[in-house]
């Protein structure tokens, strides 16, 4: 079973590993000389105020460089090696054997459903987890220099790139063995309900995606509760003030935490502890922003932000892992079932 | 092939081996048991309550017409299916219930599915390491025989050639049972005749029972003993054949109503010409009333006048 | 009379694979002709040349006179049914009557409809709910009503069963019976060929086998038993199709144009299908030992 699925599976496994073998040519290429740029600011193991700006002008240097590119290419390869294994791995697993009927030689054969599906899904799965957790390896390795120029620049406010922040988290450390685990998983269930390459194939890419957005954009920050900070609100800070016409006043000042920290919601409140939302005086309205300041600061309003810290970084990257193994585990048996049902032929 | 199972060689087909002394007397589970067995596909039914019973050691042939179920039996018989209604065991156990049954039965579906982009050489391999049973050597020598190419890929086959390259896969895997949907079909004559040659020689060779469905009624007379006609859903004509041939008579005499004849004779079908009539009854006493000519029946005689009272009730 | 059918050369080539190459046949006219050979042996190809549905790479072919798929005057006069008989699965019986007949000007709607009939097939029914012997009929009928003269079949009761193959060959017969037309018919199936067809051709990897009347090839061939003997000890005039040595035994095939005698060799006639079997293990060569003896039993 296990040469079967080797034979089978062997396409593929050139395919990602010659992938995997340019991608790795080109990261190794314009990552030295990341890292040289690195070296040259006289960043590493530097800390305090001083290498703030040194990190600032090396990151400002590097968008204006391809490393810009390379780097975002690095995240979306990152994202998007998860969806192609589960379309092009997971999908046409099973239905390419209801295609071409050949499920009928290999389930008469003396091994039973259960372990055909055992195997495959095992061993692929692995190669799945394996080749995502390379990608994130190599990228990882590519970017570090930027994420640690961005923890030393932290403070700065003028830039603010974190490593828990939806778009970033996902394409580092280890969650994507697990997105790629689901999405190879996902494939063949979808793939054994659809029976259909083709619709499968895009079945599969769409939820996949579906639950990705709504992972990074709602689930995620509830997976540990947030840091609350609640403090008098710095009216020097506000960097917005809004009015709207039926007398709604808005007002936002900057969070006073760390700019690695992921900030989930960022609020002004009045002193009994409600949303402020005015009404503005005329001195907002019509007088100078000494005036206004001086207004608001008598309001004794207080600023509530809750966010996640960089520090719960590790811990977010094991937590969604986790889930994400078991969902596809979970898959896996839903398979299992699925064929065994006979609902197949 | 399990130890427990093998027969002593030589007995003839379908006699229950001989018990050892002091040992309680095995009775040798049917080739397929089913019981009211049913299978809906929506609202319509492809197979409805099929009661058969096929013992082992025989070689036997299904016929019907297009949808009548052929494929859905052999599927649920195999375990590719799951009944709506009813039961199905064969060779004792029920189908695809694990690697031991699994080894049991050969399977060669009715597209003769290959893996196209694997060779000759890498079935045979695949078959050797899905099997137990596997017999290497008859797998080769009949893929030197068919001179077939073992570094073709299968893709690059001809119909006839991927069918037997099915058939060799279902055979060297040693199978009690060997099922055969339609697998004659798409052979030229020269491949026909060989397949059906080998077929006869496997089931010389080792105890084997073959069930086969096939539109050709030539080669399943040339090759089956039992005989099995299905027509939509249902099961009408089982037996083996030469029972069937032994109670089946084509009457022709002065036309007369087939309702006047003795209760035991069961007209099948009956035709009149003129003065004249014709019938094909079934009965188990011979036929003494003076008026007819008796003529014996073979069997395409017999499966189309199944399939045409079929058809025209 | 011009021939039904005639290839010279013909080829056609697929990549870089021959599917059919230097064929030379002919099919006379006013014929049933069988055509059978091997799979691969090249049948749907040169069927598929015949129609103009492909163009040959090598070689030419010319059907009733003209070239295939040339205008209308030459499709009109050939009738092509497919391999699988397509039809149109969201159209009903009607609908495809009515594209026939828009389709060709020598539509006869009265034998199309009075075959629909026959068929007891209900013309408001869509095509995807036909059996696959309704099927066949349907597009056979389409072919028939459309009064060709040349009549192309591709295998068409190769998946029918046995009541629906009798049915549709019946129907070829009467057809071919009540209008003055040429029949080409591929087919597996010797004994369907035997039962409709009068003159035969044996396909084997491009190259006719064997051609002639049926009855005549029947007459021509025998099959003989008789001592184990070499080939160089018998006599000349015996054309050795096939041999095989079972034991002090040796069985032949042999053609002969007169009367076959030999003291100690028993006589048999051949059977349609032996003769086919025969010709095409010759092409096919030892692998076949031990056919004979099947054949004969």
């Amino acid at each position: 079973m296990i040469w079967l699925t080797w034979r089978q599976f062997r396409a593929q496994a050139i395919t990602a590993a010659a992938a995997l073998a340019v991608l790795a040519i080109v990261l190794l290429v314009t990552g030295i000389g990341l890292a040289h740029a690195y070296n040259d600011a006289g960043l590493p193991g530097c800390h305090g105020g001083g290498c703030a700006g040194a990190a600032s002008l090396f990151i400002d240097e590097a968008k204006a460089n391809i490393y810009h590119l390379v780097f975002y290419a690095g995240v979306f390869l990152v994202y998007a090696a998860p969806a192609l294994i589960g379309v092009f791995w997971g999908a046409p697993l099973i239905t390419r054997e209801i295609e071409a009927g050949t499920f009928r030689l290999a389930w008469n054969q003396s091994v039973t459903r259960r372990r055909w599906l055992a195997v495959k899904l095992g061993l692929i799965g692995l190669a799945a987890i394996a080749t995502s957790g390379l990608l994130s390896l190599m990228v990882g390795w590519w970017s570090s220099p930027i994420y640690a120029a961005a923890q030393q620049a932290a403070g700065s406010n003028s830039l603010s790139i974190s490593r828990l922040d939806p778009p970033m988290f996902g394409a580092q450390g280890i969650v994507p063995m697990g997105y790629a685990a689901f999405a190879f998983a996902l494939g063949v269930t979808l793939g054994a309900l659809i029976r259909r390459t083709v619709p499968a194939m895009a079945a599969t890419l769409a939820v996949f995606a579906g639950v990705q957005l709504a992972w990074a954009d709602v689930i995620r920050q509830h997976l540990i509760a947030p840091v609350r900070s609640l403090t008098p609100l710095n009216v020097s800070a506000i960097n917005e003030l809004s009015i709207t016409s039926n007398q709604t006043m808005t007002v936002v000042a900057a969070a006073k935490v760390k700019s690695t920290a992921w900030v989930l919601s960022n609020q002004t409140l009045t002193s009994a502890g409600k949303p402020f939302t005015g009404p503005p005086t005329n001195a907002c309205i019509s007088g100078t922003t000494q005036q206004c300041n001086a207004w608001l600061a008598s309001k004794h309003l207080q600023q509530l932000v809750s966010y996640q810290p960089a520090s719960r970084f590790w811990e977010f990257q094991w937590y969604e892992t986790a889930i994400f193994l078991a969902v596809g585990l979970a898959l896996a048996a839903l398979c299992s079932w699925l064929i065994r049902s006979k609902r197949i032929a | 092939m399990t130890a427990g199972s093998a027969a002593p060689e030589g007995r003839p087909p379908g006699t229950p081996p001989a018990a050892a002394p002091g040992e309680l007397p095995r009775r040798t589970p049917p080739a397929l048991d089913a019981r009211g067995l049913g299978k809906r596909y929506g609202r319509r039914w492809a197979l409805a309550d099929c009661t058969l019973t096929i013992p082992a050691g025989h070689v036997v042939g299904l016929v019907g017409p297009n949808g009548a179920g052929k494929t859905t039996l052999l599927n649920l018989a195999t375990g590719m299916l799951e009944p709506t209604t009813g039961t199905v065991e064969v060779l004792g156990g029920a189908p695809a219930s694990g690697a031991d049954q699994l080894a049991k039965v050969g399977y060669v579906a009715q597209d003769t599915p290959v893996y196209a982009g694997l060779t000759v050489a890498e079935h045979l391999r695949l078959g050797a390491e899905l099997n137990p049973g596997w017999d290497d050597e008859l797998a080769r020598g009949r893929i030197e025989r068919l001179g077939l190419d073992q570094k073709l890929k299968a893709a690059k086959l001809s119909g006839g050639q991927r069918a037997q390259l099915a058939l060799t896969l279902a055979i060297a895997k040693r199978p009690e049972l060997l099922i055969l949907d339609e697998p004659i079909a798409r052979l030229d004559p020269l491949a026909r005749r060989e397949f059906l040659q080998l077929l006869m020689e496997a089931t010389a060779e080792q105890e084997l029972t073959v069930l086969m469905s096939s539109h050709l009624i030539a080669d399943l007379e040339r090759t089956c003993d039992y005989l099995i006609v299905l027509v939509a859903g249902r099961v009408v004509l089982a037996g083996q054949v030469d029972d069937l041939l032994a109670s089946h008579h084509l009457l022709t005499g002065p036309r007369r109503d087939p309702a006047t004849l003795p209760a035991d004779q069961q007209v099948i079908t009956a035709s009149h010409v003129g003065r004249q009539s014709s019938l094909l009854v079934r009965t188990d006493k011979p036929v003494h009333d003076p008026a007819w000519t008796v003529a014996n029946v073979d069997i395409e005689d017999l499966v189309l006048a199944y399939l045409s009272r079929a058809a025209s009730a | 009379m011009a021939a039904a059918l005639e290839a010279d050369g013909l080829g056609k080539q697929y990549g870089r694979k021959w599917a059919l190459a230097d064929c030379t046949l002919t099919v006379p006219a006013g014929r049933v002709t069988g055509l059978v050979g091997p799979n691969g042996a090249g049948k749907t190809t040169l069927l598929n040349l015949a129609t103009g549905m492909l163009a040959p790479t090598t070689g030419s072919i010319r059907v009733l006179g003209g070239v295939p798929g040339s205008g209308p005057a030459q499709l009109r006069k050939v009738g092509f049914v497919a391999q699988d008989t397509p039809t149109y699965a969201a159209l009903s019986i009607a609908d495809h009557l009515h594209f026939g007949a828009a389709a060709n000007p020598g539509w006869d709607a009265g034998i199309a409809s009075a075959r629909i009939r026959a068929l007891r097939l209900d013309p408001a029914q869509k095509a995807a709910k036909l059996s696959g012997g309704q099927r066949a009929q349907l597009a056979l009928t389409m072919a028939i009503a459309k009064q060709p003269e040349l009549l192309i079949l591709d295998e068409p009761v190769a998946s029918l069963d046995p009541l629906a193959r009798r049915e549709f060959l019946q129907a070829l017969a009467e057809t071919v019976a009540e209008q003055e037309l040429s029949v080409v018919l591929s087919s597996h199936l010797v004994a369907d060929i035997e039962r409709v067809c009068d003159y035969l051709i044996v396909l084997v990897a491009s190259r006719v086998r064997i051609a002639g009347e049926v009855t005549e090839l029947l007459a021509s061939h025998h099959l003989l038993t008789g001592p184990r003997s070499e080939e160089d000890s018998l006599p000349g005039d015996w054309e050795i199709i096939q041999a095989s040595h079972v034991g002090r035994q040796t069985s032949l095939l042999v053609r002969a144009a007169g009367p076959v005698k030999k003291p100690g060799w028993a006589v048999d006639k051949v059977s349609l299908e032996d003769l086919v079997l025969g010709y095409m293990s010759q092409a096919a060569g030892g692998t076949t030992a031990g056919l004979l003896t099947g054949a004969a039993r």
